[in-house]
């Protein structure tokens, strides 16, 4: 056995205490602070649950479609969504959705721009690598557990412990996007007099468009990924079903949830790849390097 | 050449511009200015000299040609003038202006309104129409949007794209890309226009034509070029002046003719030897001056020997006339034959 060299007790309490104080004294400033995200939250699940089913299928098969402009991918995204409706999963499904689409919005709304800070300044690359490596390695309950102790079981905490895991990869992908436009076409644009400003909204987001987009897609499989920890506190959805199926035995129940996240999976991710791979011809970056 | 009076027809004028790449570029300068070669600064402190003690005057309205080996320091000299690069030491004016001493928006001002840039590698941008990069620099200028692509389309008419508007930059080929460079950086209507290989990556019948294309706009415009070369002939053919550059260092300033016949150093007869002497020689330098009967044919003063030479197929003699049209000497065959025999062999030895 190690040898017990200094008492680590002390510090241990000093943490559990210093969370409880937070808790009791911040808790409910937190939960304030935390409001939009719930109501952006429940906004999307309303309107995902009032909009009819046919309407989100075409939908669906519609964006399939403007992205590959053949008739492969709309026909694989209706037979996943007709796959939900049969098996009784539409309504645990928009649940998920509306999880895996806030915490992806969310994700964007934070991350791109801390990719875009990193992207300029080797400091700041480097005091956020490690922290993004924290969020993608710590193991998610590490962290559900004092966010559950502040907001309480619910949605939000789900939510946060989602945005947490899936928005890594979107920061790292915006600051390699920004990073390795062509340097040529950089210049070029400093040498007409351009600002800063000008340059990274007129030259370097749209040339990194097709990597912050594949990062997009990436945060949105990661949030997938999420939705069976995150139905243990609280948010419900298709994950929610798989822990039942396992918590009853019903190797069905489990089986098909789980097969409807999938399906999702594989709806978001072809439709979102698809696009990227549209705007990478559109812009010919091929040729640019 | 005086340092003290500001000469008003001086467009570009550089003086000691020294550029050291490096973590401590100052403590190369002192080696450097201690007497180092680039080499030796090179392997004891890893600092790379990219320009040593670079002074250029250049007037305004010609065509200026820095002619290099790869790595002489081409692509940093020009970078200097627009400050892509600051210098580790000495002064850069242009149009009586120190470049050095502008901030940050007086420098985005100058990039707009006094020079325009045209790059070897296009740096056009892939997402854009043609007629979108070619009114780039217009944009950033804040000129609203009819006017600036009423100006785009007349640019993309003179360097010969009228019809590819719309396309992007990938669907054209090299030449037709760099015809593209070419406009946006006319299209802001600078006087000084800096090109830094433009021409390099390009064929060389396509190159040839977009040499003659910007002998043609110089004249029409009166611009001053600042082009930089690694090929001899190409500077001989658009030069009113041309600097040699070796590690970094001027070795030759001068006319075309000079620098090939009275090359300053063994590094730049080499380049001479190489070269097509009857595209440097001009006629002018070589003729029988005085009033004869006018000739059949005649060329202008400025005219090169290359020029003559198909003449005398059907002309024994070939008159040199001036600015202004009045015949000033004539030409034989045998004196161009001459001329290019004694200089060929002057540096043959
Ligand atoms: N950013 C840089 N850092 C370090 N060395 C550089 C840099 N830019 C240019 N150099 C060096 O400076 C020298 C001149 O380069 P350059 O001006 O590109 O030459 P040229 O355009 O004539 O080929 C070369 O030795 C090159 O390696
Ligand atoms: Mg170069």
């Amino acid at each position: 056995m190690f040898p017990e060299i200094v008492d680590t007790r002390p510090l241990r309490r000093a943490v559990d205490d210093g969370l409880n104080w937070v808790v009791r004294h911040w808790g409910d400033g937190f939960e304030a602070a935390a409001r939009p995200l719930l109501i952006l939250l429940n906004a999307i699940e309303g309107l995902l649950v009032a909009t009819p089913w046919w309407l989100i299928i075409a939908i669906l098969v519609g964006g399939a479609w403007l992205a590959t402009r053949n008739w492969r991918l709309p026909a694989i995204v209706l037979v996943a969504m007709l796959f939900l409706g049969i098996m009784s999963l539409w309504r645990d499904a928009m649940t998920t959705m509306a999880l895996m689409i806030s915490a992806t919005l969310t994700a964007i709304v934070l991350a791109i721009p801390v990719g875009v800070w990193m992207s300029r300044s080797l400091k700041v690359r480097q005091i956020f690598t490690p922290v993004l490596d924290l969020m993608q390695t710590l193991p998610s309950f590490v962290y559900l557990i004092p966010t559950v102790m502040i907001f309480g079981p619910g949605k939000i905490p789900a939510l946060i412990a989602t945005i947490v895991y899936a928005a890594p990869p979107l920061v790292r992908l915006t600051d390699l996007g920004l990073r390795s436009v062509d340097p040529a076409v950089m210049e070029a644009s400093r040498a007409f007099g351009t600002s800063a400003r000008q340059r990274l909204f007129g030259v370097q987001i749209p040339l990194a468009l097709p990597t912050i987009l594949a990062g997009i897609n990436q945060t949105t499989m990661m949030a997938l990924a999420m939705v069976v920890i995150a139905s243990m506190i609280g948010a419900g959805g298709l994950g929610y079903q798989v822990l039942q199926g396992i918590g009853r035995l019903e190797v069905s129940r489990g089986l098909f949830a789980g097969l409807g996240i999938v399906v999702l999976a594989i709806v978001f991710d072809r439709i979102t790849q698809a696009f990227g791979k549209q705007l990478q011809s559109r812009i010919g970056l091929q040729e640019a390097r | 050449m005086s340092d003290m009076t500001p000469n008003p027809d001086l467009a570009i004028r550089m003086s000691g511009v020294t550029k050291i790449f490096g973590p401590d570029p100052q403590g190369a300068l002192a080696l450097l200015r201690s007497g180092r070669s680039k080499s030796e600064v090179q392997s004891e402190t890893n600092h790379v000299v990219g320009l040593d003690d670079v002074s250029l005057d250049i007037a305004r309205g010609q065509i200026f040609v820095v002619m290099g080996l790869s790595g002489s320091g081409k692509s940093t000299l020009i970078r200097h003038v627009n400050r892509l690069i600051d210098p580790t030491a000495g002064e850069i004016v242009v149009e009586g202006t120190d470049v050095l001493k502008m901030s940050l928006p007086e420098l985005r001002g100058f990039r707009r309104n006094t020079v325009a840039m045209v790059f070897q590698k296009f740096g056009l941008l892939p997402h854009r129409s043609v007629i979108d990069n070619v009114a780039y620099g217009l944009e950033v200028k804040g000129v609203p949007k009819a006017e600036r692509l009423e100006k785009a389309a007349g640019w993309i008419e003179t360097v010969g794209l009228a019809g590819y508007e719309q396309s992007r930059p990938r669907q054209l080929s090299g030449g037709q890309q760099q015809r593209v460079g070419l406009a946006r950086a006319l299209a802001l209507d600078t006087d000084i226009i800096l090109m830094d290989e433009a021409f390099s990556a390009l064929d060389p019948l396509i190159r040839s034509g977009m040499q003659d294309q910007l002998i043609e706009l110089q004249k029409s415009l009166g611009k001053t070029i600042l082009f930089i070369t690694h090929d001899f002939d190409e500077a001989l053919k658009i030069a009113d002046r041309i600097a040699v550059l070796k590690d970094g260092a001027v070795q030759q300033v001068g006319k075309p003719q000079d620098i090939v016949l009275k090359p300053a150093n063994e590094h730049i007869e080499e380049f001479v030897r190489e070269v097509n002497k009857a595209r440097a020689i001009q006629v002018r330098t070589i003729m029988e001056r005085g009033e004869f009967d006018p000739c059949d044919q005649s060329v202008p003063d400025t005219a090169r020997c290359e020029d003559v030479l198909p003449l005398f197929a059907e002309n024994q003699w070939v008159g040199v006339v001036n600015d202004s049209g009045r015949q000033i000497g004539r030409i034989t065959a045998k004196q161009v034959i001459k001329a290019l025999a004694r200089y060929s062999a002057s540096t043959m030895n």
